[in-house]
């Protein structure tokens, strides 16, 4: 199988889990990496300004109707939902919140399953909320590998925790094996399928 | 044929009933965002499928009217974004109260939140009595209450702390009154504003403006609808008129970006140039 795009919910303690594992992806990273992180409302691009300096892979704020390429890994902007649209380019909403976030997991990953169906890998990382369950949920209704890190190894269990109970994950993973298992899943050591 | 192929065919049908049963037309929306907000509208009704949501639709206009409230976009907040209306105050609206008269367009101004956010600073900046402050929406359920001005009391924190950060100069409380877990906005900030429906898809434009707002409108919709409606508002607006946007949205990629300069970059505003329509 060739995933077409990895789609990551986090949440509190985003910040250490997400630098664990987005440093070890190589510049050509063969998808493009969205991510929800929980912030602020009134929150600036520290995060993905912070990431885009200590990794390979290129990190930026999505921008609206931007068209997603592979190795490039596109941050929800504070305050807005990020969606994927059928011609692979996001959206950004500012709807309601959902699970008192925006932006919100279930809302990247449900646009995300739409479009991607079984080429779609989700990942839920640490968080206290249970945002994101309902979307990886419908990644693994249509199709898609689900992710979730290994409760016990996350700052906040609650998240991932959610996620288990809600879905028949394919993997738990413990925080310092996932970006091996990402390079395993999108064929960087010359492997497909888990 | 996978199942969510197939809510997208349902999804492309019920766009074409609507269409045909009542002339909205959503096809040129940002159709992941539509997709969420019919499956809103499926769990909130208890409606199954949305073949079984396009059948109630086009029998029953109440069930219409039910979907189009989630459809249009409702969410806004009074100086939402305040470094936007401090620019506004300090840039803008100065400039333009050199005019006798001031027209400014709201367009998809939902509750109205905006709206009154403006007249309150144009009161502020003594220039209320010369403005007419045009707001459109193509939901009438939404344009009746942003006409009645009447908001949840629980917000009007947030408010306040918007209000201060944009440099209001007064007390927020004054320009409204509070009763029973809700406020009404003063009637005086009422006087110069005009209320009607306009659908930014099927409409034609608005008037000479010199200001048109448009905040987090143009997100909702594909390139091609983002083209138009810039294009639409080109011609609506007088030469060196003046375009406000949402933070995210762009004339980068856009059909008639030429024929706008920014003017204060960071906040989205930006100026038609002289002879820039769309013609």
């Amino acid at each position: 199988m060739k995933y077409e795009a990895l789609v990551i919910g986090v949440s509190a303690g985003g910040l250490n889990a997400l630098n664990v594992i987005l440093p070890a992806l190589p510049r050509d990273f063969p998808a493009p990496i969205l991510i929800v992180q929980h912030v602020k409302p009134d929150s600036d691009d520290y995060l993905s300004r912070s990431l885009d300096a200590k990794c390979k892979v290129r990190v930026k704020e999505a921008d609206e109707k931007e068209a997603l390429l592979p190795g490039v890994v596109y941050i929800a902007p504070p305050n807005y939902h990020l969606l994927v649209e059928e011609d692979r380019t996001v959206s950004l909403t500012i709807d309601e919140r959902v699970c008192y976030a925006r932006p919100s997991v279930d809302v990247l990953f449900e646009s995300a399953a739409n479009v991607y169906y079984e080429q779609l890998v989700g990942l839920i990382l640490t968080g206290a909320n249970s945002d994101g369950s309902n979307g990886l949920r419908r990644v693994k209704e249509l199709g898609g590998v689900a992710l979730v890190q290994n409760p016990g190894t996350a700052e906040s269990s609650m998240m991932p925790d959610s996620a288990l109970k809600k879905v028949a994950v394919d993997r738990m993973v413990d925080l310092p094996k996932v970006a091996s298992v990402l390079l395993e899943l999108f064929g960087c050591v010359g492997k497909y399928g888990i | 044929m996978r199942k969510g192929e197939i809510e997208k065919i349902e999804v492309d049908l019920l766009i074409e009933a609507i269409r045909k049963r009542y002339g909205y037309d959503f096809s040129n929306y940002a159709r992941a965002s539509v997709r969420r907000r019919i499956q809103k509208r499926l769990d909130d009704s208890g409606i199954k499928t949305i073949s079984a949501l396009q059948h109630e639709v086009l029998y029953d206009e109440s069930a219409f009217n039910a979907l189009l409230l989630d459809m249009s976009i409702n969410v806004t907040e009074m100086f939402r974004d305040p470094s936007f209306f401090k620019a506004l105050r300090t840039t803008v609206l100065p400039e333009l109260g050199k005019k006798k008269v001031i027209r400014i367009w709201h367009a998809g101004c939902a509750t109205g939140e905006e709206v009154y956010s403006m007249a309150i600073m144009l009161k502020e900046l003594g220039l209320y009595d010369r403005a007419r402050i045009y707001a459109t929406d193509l939901n009438e359920v939404v344009l009746k209450r942003a006409k009645q001005g009447i908001f949840s009391a629980d917000r009007m924190r947030n408010y306040t702390t918007n209000y201060q950060k944009a440099g209001g100069t007064g007390s927020f409380a004054d320009y409204y009154l509070a009763k029973d877990g809700l406020v009404m906005m003063n009637k005086d900030l009422k006087k110069n504003m005009i209320f009607s429906d306009h659908n930014l898809v099927t409409d034609k434009s608005f008037g000479r403006m010199d200001l048109v707002i448009c905040r987090n409108v143009l997100i909702y919709f594909n390139k091609q609808l983002q083209d138009s409606v810039i294009g639409l508002f080109a011609d609506s607006l007088l030469d060196d008129g003046i375009l406000c946007l949402g933070s995210k949205e762009s004339l980068r990629f856009n059909k008639y970006g030429d024929s706008f300069s920014d003017l204060v970059k960071e906040e989205k505003i930006f100026r038609k140039k002289t002879g820039g329509t769309a013609g």
